[in-house]
């Protein structure tokens, strides 16, 4: 029987530099010797230098030094479009297309700790309303 | 919602009724708002001043009791508060969801500072297994020893014990950092799924044993590295990142950090690249 042709399809996504799983071994993968399966890599540590004001702010209030919970907090994706990871509501937070993403994880790591904060801290939150349903004391 | 389909293809195992139904679909999806104000707090928190201090002694109440009154005091406005005569209690300070400078002047027992999130904590003497088990985010420094299972199934924040800590430690963490200023026991690290540990002694046997991912930092000897534990290089940014947390943690200011060894995980037992379709990994 003769074989069958099978099309492939091009993505049309747009490469972007360090990025997960566009080539077989991107530059982080490669200096780590390891490859990444996740949506983020997890042991990406934060470059302090990239903190943006919001969250010097939220440091400052909170009494903390450093970034704290948010050093593993990172920009990851949901169906195909970038998102943050909310642990407390156990979901994908998508990012407005409007919000234009720089081309360096670090950056992308430090807008995504901003809006989980802003996000987390919202009256809207899922956990909201859980809280008025459930809360003990 | 997750939808349930069946699989025709049946592998032997399938066959066998062992996997007969397959998961599809998305998880829960939520639209950021980028119009969101700017607040620090999560909704229903006390509003607490850090300049606004008392004193309670916990010597005539259990720790149910105990508790209640911390929480009772950050509803009333003081943002530090010093407990009094601890006495190994078990579980007291857990459940603290605000921030808060929250002092115990003594030793803890079980459970301690457990299933916290934003508070930071000063322990004046030692803590018992399990302390911080399940902390979200905020600091704890014990300023003596802790027991087993320190810092098991940790989330976020950072949690320093300026002594030394019992085995188990970092057990199935999940986030955080844990910095320990002397020895580790036997099973640091076991079957760590992400998150970071700096150990500045010795550690014990199997050290990083079933790791799923995360970096152990360890300054002193190891006993032997435990299954799928390998060495990695270090880079700068780790040596730049150690330097920042351990001034954080107020400990080790002139150790050689460069002479460190970093553990993490072969991936040999473990690997998620399955469960990531290729194509969903260039979104951005």
């Amino acid at each position: 029987m003769p074989k069958k042709k099978t099309k492939t399809k091009k993505s049309s996504n747009k490469t972007v530099k360090g990025q997960l799983g566009k080539k077989k071994e991107t530059a982080r993968e490669k200096m780590i010797g390891q490859t990444i399966g996740y949506r983020y890599d997890v042991n990406l540590l934060p470059d302090y230098s990239k903190i943006t004001p919001f969250l010097k702010k939220y440091i400052e209030a909170m009494g903390w030094d450093d970034l704290n919970w948010l050093e593993d907090v990172h920009m990851g994706y949901e169906d195909d479009r970038p998102a943050v990871f909310d642990r407390n509501a156990n979901g994908w937070v998508t990012i407005p297309k409007k919000i234009k993403l720089p081309n360096n994880q670090q950056d992308r790591d430090m807008i995504a700790r901003e809006l989980l904060v802003k996000f987390q801290m919202s009256p809207n939150h899922p956990l909201v309303d859980l809280k008025k349903a459930y809360r003990k004391f | 919602m997750a939808n349930i389909k069946t699989n025709e293809n049946k592998t032997k195992a399938q066959s066998m009724g062992l996997h007969s139904e397959v998961l599809t679909g998305k998880t829960q999806q939520k639209f950021f708002n980028p119009d969101e104000a700017e607040n620090f707090y999560y909704w229903g928190t006390y509003d607490v001043d850090f300049n606004k201090r008392i004193d309670l002694d916990v010597n005539d109440l259990d720790c149910k009791e105990a508790n209640k009154k911390i929480d009772e005091l950050m509803s009333q406005g003081y943002g530090t508060i010093v407990i009094k005569n601890p006495q190994g209690k078990h579980s007291l300070g857990v459940g603290v969801l605000n921030k808060l400078n929250l002092i115990f002047e003594g030793s803890l027992g079980y459970f301690g500072v457990g299933s916290i999130d934003g508070p930071t904590v000063r322990i004046n003497g030692r803590v018992g297994w399990s302390c911080a088990e399940n902390m979200m985010a905020g600091k704890v420094v014990i300023e003596k020893n802790a027991g087993s299972c320190f810092g098991a199934a940790v989330r976020g924040g950072d949690l320093i014990c300026k002594g030394s800590v019992g085995a188990r430690t970092g057990i199935d963490q999940k986030g955080g950092t844990i910095i320990i200023g002397g020895d580790a026991g036997a099973f640091t690290g076991f079957m760590m799924q992400r998150g970071r540990i700096i150990i500045l002694g010795d550690v014990g046997i199997n050290l990083g044993d079933s790791m799923y991912d995360g970096i152990i930092y360890v300054g002193g000897k190891i006993g032997s590295f435990g299954s799928d534990a390998v060495e990695s290089p270090m880079t700068k940014s780790d040596v730049d990142w150690i330097k920042r947390k351990l001034k954080v943690a107020e400990i080790g200011e002139n150790f050689d950090i460069s002479k460190m060894t970093k553990v993490v995980s072969g991936k040999k037992l473990w690997n998620y690249d399955a469960l990531e379709p290729t194509e969903k990994k260039g979104a951005i």
